[in-house]
């Protein structure tokens, strides 16, 4: 399934091809209506809760477009503050059509409620946004999305999908591009890869250290720290960061300032 | 001159037909500033290197040294503008040691263009030079295909907009020390904030005249990282071996030689 997340053909990843090259004399004129507004998110669920983050800088080359640009939205609010929303969404990438994705999303969270009475459940979301990114598979919404609420039993739910609507349910993700400094991170202090239990065996016999779900003081700091951390090295990352938790009380939004360089 | 080794160049070029990208070369997306000020002259620096989008150096020096009253603000590709000021600070010396005169800024940026011009760009080095000499103050800037400029105030690298929105916003004539320091850390700041490739801190360098030439590292630090939140050291024995061997300090012996040096173990062995 996730063999699209790398949504780039081999050769490209590579960054080089050895197929002959083309001497196509015309030249060919395009045109190209995406462009890349940088930034990165990141969500992470516990046992009653989920954290989706993103920081709020927006980005064209070396120019910074705005420094409060949030990519974390509410879906399926009452109004325009979200209140009442049970589900939220974040999109990194083309902010156009992030935007364009989340006023989408959120009108049909909102018609599944007014036809069928009852509020729609994340898990039914995260199919429709599957259904919704695979509609433009040929004209494709430029963005890395990321879905959290609390799943039928309440517990913690995160969903990833790439452009086209490949999508997997996970314990953490981070998209974006920082995504490639934070997602080790996430793996070896949310999941403990490469994490083993000192001492008890040899060799192959060396026990892992488990995952269990984190509590929500660390998984906040774990947040704070990828992204302060993010900030340091790559330079379209900063600004500020927008926290949004998801628990049975509903969504608390946190916003903590980070490095303006 | 300089010896460039070219003996690589047919194979990289069939390489590149083929569609092999060149590697990429740490860029120092810069902002460089310099200003004159009544009794001599000011350059400013951010210390931001960049591969990429990613940060490879945050705290680097773009400001360098080409004779005691003459020094260079880089911006470009970060080994090009090393080295060309690291040549050119060579000949100017062997220069002023065979005319027995004072090294001028004039002499130093004309070397710079027509080193530059030769390799027609090919050499990723944009500066600005500046110094005091028994001429008066100099202050230019020298783009890597060798074109010069001489101005009061002047803007470099990819942050250089920002810049020189301060100076055409706030310079006046007849500048003193502080005012033009303060005027180049401010652009500098511009640069750090506005521009995606400069950041973390200010290097300003102060050139006068009768006076020791200071370089002020870090003049300013607007871009301190906080502490971390939690602490990231592991327990002892939480990474996996295979297998393990010690090797004592005496099993070590086998391996190396140890001899005992009398005198200062700090002073390098030099040629009498």
């Amino acid at each position: 399934m996730m063999s699209f997340m790398g949504h780039q053909p081999q050769s490209q990843a590579v960054g080089y091809t050895f197929s002959q090259p083309t001497n196509a004399p015309n030249k060919e004129h395009s045109f190209y209506p995406y462009t890349d507004n940088g930034g990165s998110t990141l969500g992470i669920t516990g046992a009653d809760f989920a954290i989706l983050a993103g920081d709020t800088r927006s980005v064209a080359g070396y120019n910074i477009n705005s420094r409060y640009a949030p990519k974390v939205f509410k879906i399926g609010g009452d109004d325009d503050t979200g209140e009442g929303a049970h589900i939220i969404l974040s999109v990194v990438g083309f902010a156009a059509d992030g935007q364009a994705l989340k006023e989408r999303l959120d009108a049909v969270v909102k018609m599944y409620k007014y036809q069928h009475g009852k509020p729609m459940s994340v898990r039914a979301c995260a199919q429709r946004l599957s259904t919704i990114l695979y509609q433009k598979r040929f004209f494709p919404y430029y963005v890395h999305a990321i879905l959290a609420g609390l799943d039928e039993e309440g517990k913690g739910a995160l969903y990833s999908y790439d452009p086209v609507g490949s999508y997997e349910r996970e314990q953490c993700r981070a998209a974006g591009s920082a995504a490639s400094l934070i997602m080790p991170f996430l793996d070896n202090q949310v999941n403990f890869k490469n994490q083993y239990i000192p001492s008890s065996g040899d060799g192959h016999a060396l026990e892992p250290k488990k995952p269990e779900p984190l509590p929500r003081e660390t998984v906040e700091q774990l947040v704070r720290d990828a992204f302060t951390s993010a900030v340091e090295r790559h330079i379209e990352v900063g600004d500020g960061l927008q926290m949004m938790v998801i628990t049975q009380n509903g969504i608390e939004e946190i916003y903590t300032p980070l490095k303006k360089d | 001159m300089t010896g460039f080794d070219f003996s690589n160049y047919n194979r990289n070029a069939a390489l590149h037909a083929k569609g092999v990208p060149l590697p990429k070369a740490t860029s120092t997306g810069t902002t460089i500033v310099g200003c004159i000020f009544d009794n001599g002259v000011v350059i400013a620096a951010d210390t931001r290197a960049t591969s990429g989008p990613i940060v490879a150096d945050k705290n680097c020096e773009k400001l360098h040294y080409i004779s005691p009253k003459i020094w260079c603000a880089g911006a470009g590709t970060a080994a090009d503008t090393e080295f060309t000021t690291a040549l050119i600070s060579s000949n100017v010396e062997l220069h002023s040691l065979s005319t027995g005169r004072d090294p001028r800024v004039i002499t130093c940026m004309t070397m710079l263009k027509q080193h530059l011009f030769r390799y027609q760009g090919h050499i990723g080095a944009y500066l600005v030079v500046a110094g005091v000499d028994p001429t008066g103050t100099g202050l230019y800037t020298v783009h890597a295909h060798g074109s010069t400029d001489k101005l009061p105030y002047v803007t470099m690298g990819s942050g250089s907009l920002a810049a020189m929105s301060v100076f055409e916003s706030t310079w006046k004539a007849n500048l003193n020390r502080e005012e033009a320091v303060e005027l180049c850390a401010e652009a500098i700041k511009a640069g750090i904030f506005n521009d995606l490739g400069s950041g973390s801190n200010v290097d300003v360098c102060v050139i006068e005249k009768d006076k020791p030439t200071q370089l002020l590292r870090n003049y300013i630090k607007p871009n301190e990282r906080g502490e971390k939140e939690r602490n990231y050291r592991f327990p002892r024995g939480t990474t996996a071996y295979l297998n393990q061997k010690v090797i004592s300090k005496e099993d070590m012996r086998k391996y190396v030689t140890v001899e005992e040096v009398s005198g200062d173990p700090n002073l390098m062995e030099v040629d009498s």
